[in-house]
């Protein structure tokens, strides 16, 4: 049993609001990725978690528990940091039953855990070694066994990977994930990298200026983003916002963007709730497509639109097509050698997929 | 024909560059070298001064090497000599002296360690103010301070004694101290104490156990630091105490300037030497930490 709620917590330092009633909860063996770029407010959040910080209002809770009052020793969690944090003085052994001989607990049980921890991450070769003498790698390794041996409540880790470089990145996020699915404990983890957090996350919370913006499911945040500011954040190449309207015919929506020089580009079949539908008739929108959501078309494809594309960028998968929709430059990700700059293509779009965005406030349309 | 022209003025031109490398060379050395003698001249005529009979050196001998060699003057200093009155040497006050500066170096030491602790792990409002007023402290003069640490240390019964004169060079060494450990532990990242903290360690653990066994080459400047200030300090030492209480650098300018009859330069001489021992020892023995740890501070590890 090892929830975490996060109770309409605030955050302020002076008369600055960093972080306004979020609130988030979630439940044993949930991995929490907290998603945004820096200065959102996603590390004083774990911080305050972790009893590094004051919680200026609101509860958070652990298992149950209210901590807000406990100190980080009380509160039954391990912290694994950007920066390591490795104890330059003592080996890794010491660096890892640091904690444990703080609790005092005895040293047969201490080397059998240190032991344990050493085989499930491959760095029982390096006990006896300084934290000097440690690749980034292993200093990452060490840093998460000095967490997992004391088998706490909650795991918390503040960016662990953005001082690696990039090989290393991957092979270190497929290794918290098998952890993840070995342990099976409860993690918060925040990190500004998108696709650390869709890989990574059983729930995501996209977070700005310190107000949760989504919180769901890695696929639902990316598949239906709560606004424009998530869509744009999740995806690399972010989601494409154009700007159109909506026309109802006999009971089935079409997006309509306007192009210059051209006939305007019709996308029909868009999903609308007929709430929806009645309100958006013949009103501005902001159209959501993702790169991914185009094809190479032709004449006869339903929803077809044709583009001048300006600039393609091979990427080695696939072939990224830059082009001008609506007044706005558009992604699209292509299989590669089918267009080419320059030249006008034919795209289809997978609109079941398109999203609606409101104009104004900036929010999904449902 | 014009290739090996070309390459003979090649060779020449190497020639000559190598020349022009050597003359530089000489520049650099020669005046290095000129400072250098300039700048041992004093403990030259020191070291000979004090290994001569005084009749040789009356004889008007003064930088040569000495005809007899004696060690008589080094055991007058440090057992006959007459200071005032008493005429026990500077055993004493050497004695006086190890006395005084081995706690005044551990306590300023030890205190300047927990306040910059303090002041950049666990920061709290207006700490940067009290670590600028303790800057302040720096640069105030001896001068400044000592009518009122005489009354202070008459005030709390401690005048004229050695644990009066402890008590000054710790207040004043503080400063000192605080500034060096601070500046240090500003550039050990905040997430070792945070991780030490989650580990369950608290405020004396965290110092103790993580803090400090990184902070040797500071240690090692804070105590060079102390220790050649408090041992060579003269103005705290004849102001407040007296006597038998004196530190060693009273005890030699005693010594110096109460004689009857000829002057003993050779035993003067001795007897400086003496006083300047121990600093040098220090050096000797720690001073390639001193330079590492003046330098710590800009590299990380």
């Amino acid at each position: 049993m090892s929830t975490l709620e996060i109770d309409r917590v605030r955050k302020t330092y002076g008369n600055l609001e960093v972080l306004k009633e979020v609130s988030i909860s979630i439940g044993t063996g949930d991995f929490l990725v907290l998603l945004g770029p820096s200065g959102c407010g996603k590390s004083t959040l774990l911080n305050m978690i972790a009893g590094l910080e004051n919680i200026s209002g609101g509860e958070v809770r652990i298992a149950g528990k209210v901590v807000n009052e406990l100190s980080p020793k009380d509160r039954d969690i391990a912290m694994v940091f950007q920066s390591y944090a490795l104890y330059p003085t003592m080996t890794v052994r010491q660096n890892i039953e640091f904690g444990m001989k703080i609790r005092g607990i005895p040293p047969a049980h201490r080397e059998k855990a240190v032991r344990a921890a050493a085989d499930l991450l491959q760095i029982a070769h390096l006990l006896d070694r300084k934290p000097s003498q440690l690749s980034g790698g292993q200093r990452q390794r060490v840093a998460m066994g000095r967490a997992i041996v004391r088998q706490p409540k909650l795991f918390l880790f503040d960016e662990p990977l953005s001082n690696l470089d990039a090989k290393l990145r991957v092979d270190m996020r497929t290794e918290i994930k098998r952890l993840h699915a070995r342990l099976g404990t409860t993690i918060v983890y925040v990190t500004h990298d998108q696709i650390e957090a869709m890989t990574l996350a059983t729930r995501v919370a996209v977070m700005k200026g310190g107000v949760v913006q989504q919180l769901d499911e890695p696929q639902t945040v990316y598949d239906r983003p709560a606004n424009v500011y998530v869509a744009r954040f999740v995806g690399s190449p972010s989601m494409n916002i154009i700007p159109g309207k909506i026309e109802i015919e006999g009971g089935s929506a079409t997006a309509v963007i306007e192009v210059a020089n051209r006939q305007a580009a019709r996308i029909p079949g868009i999903n609308l709730s007929s709430q929806a539908a009645s309100k958006y008739a013949n009103g501005k929108v902001l159209i959501g497509i993702r790169p991914e959501m185009f094809s190479v078309g032709n004449g006869q494809t339903q929803g077809a639109i044709s583009v001048d594309v300006d600039v393609v960028e091979p990427t080695g998968p696939d072939t990224l097509a830059v082009f001008q929709l609506g007044g706005v430059e558009v992604t699209a990700r292509l299989p590669p050698k089918q267009v080419s700059a320059r030249t006008s293509a034919t795209l289809a779009v997978e609109t079941s997929k398109v999203v609606l965005f409101d104009p104004d406030s900036e929010k999904l349309i449902n | 024909m014009a290739n090996a022209l070309s390459q003979q003025t090649q060779i020449g031109d190497a020639l000559s560059q190598k020349n022009r490398m050597r003359l530089g060379r000489l520049f650099i050395y020669g005046p290095l070298g000129v400072m250098a003698i300039l700048y041992l001249m004093p403990l030259w005529v020191m070291v000979v001064t004090s290994l001569k009979p005084l009749d040789e050196i009356y004889g008007g001998s003064f930088i040569g090497l000495p005809q007899t060699v004696t060690l008589d003057a080094w055991r007058a200093a440090w057992s006959q000599a007459c200071i005032g009155t008493e005429c026990t040497g500077l055993k004493p006050y050497f004695v006086n002296s190890l006395l005084m500066v081995i706690p005044a170096v551990v306590l300023s030491t030890a205190i300047g360690a927990i306040n910059g602790y303090i002041l950049t792990k666990w920061r709290f409002p207006g700490a940067n103010f009290v670590f600028g007023l303790l800057l302040f402290g720096c640069f105030l003069p001896y001068q400044a301070i000592l009518i009122p640490m005489a009354r202070t240390l008459g005030l709390l019964g401690l005048a004229g004694s050695i644990p009066g004169l402890i008590f000054v060079h710790v207040a004043y060494g503080i400063c000192f101290t605080t500034l060096f450990f601070r500046n240090y532990f500003v550039s050990l990242p905040d997430e070792l104490t945070k991780a030490a903290m989650v580990d369950g360690a608290g405020f004396f653990r965290i110092f103790w156990s993580v803090i400090l066994p990184t902070s040797i080459p500071i240690i090692v400047v804070s105590c060079i630091w102390q220790f050649t200030q408090i041992w060579n300090d003269f103005l705290f030492g004849v102001s407040f105490t007296s006597g038998g209480n004196s530190p060693i650098t009273v005890a030699l300018n005693n010594i110096v300037n109460v004689t009857t009859g000829r002057k003993q330069y050779n035993v003067d001489m001795a007897a400086a030497m003496i006083a300047a021992i121990p600093t040098l020892l220090v050096y000797i023995v720690a001073g390639r930490y001193f330079v590492r740890g003046l330098t710590a501070g800009a590299v990380k590890g």
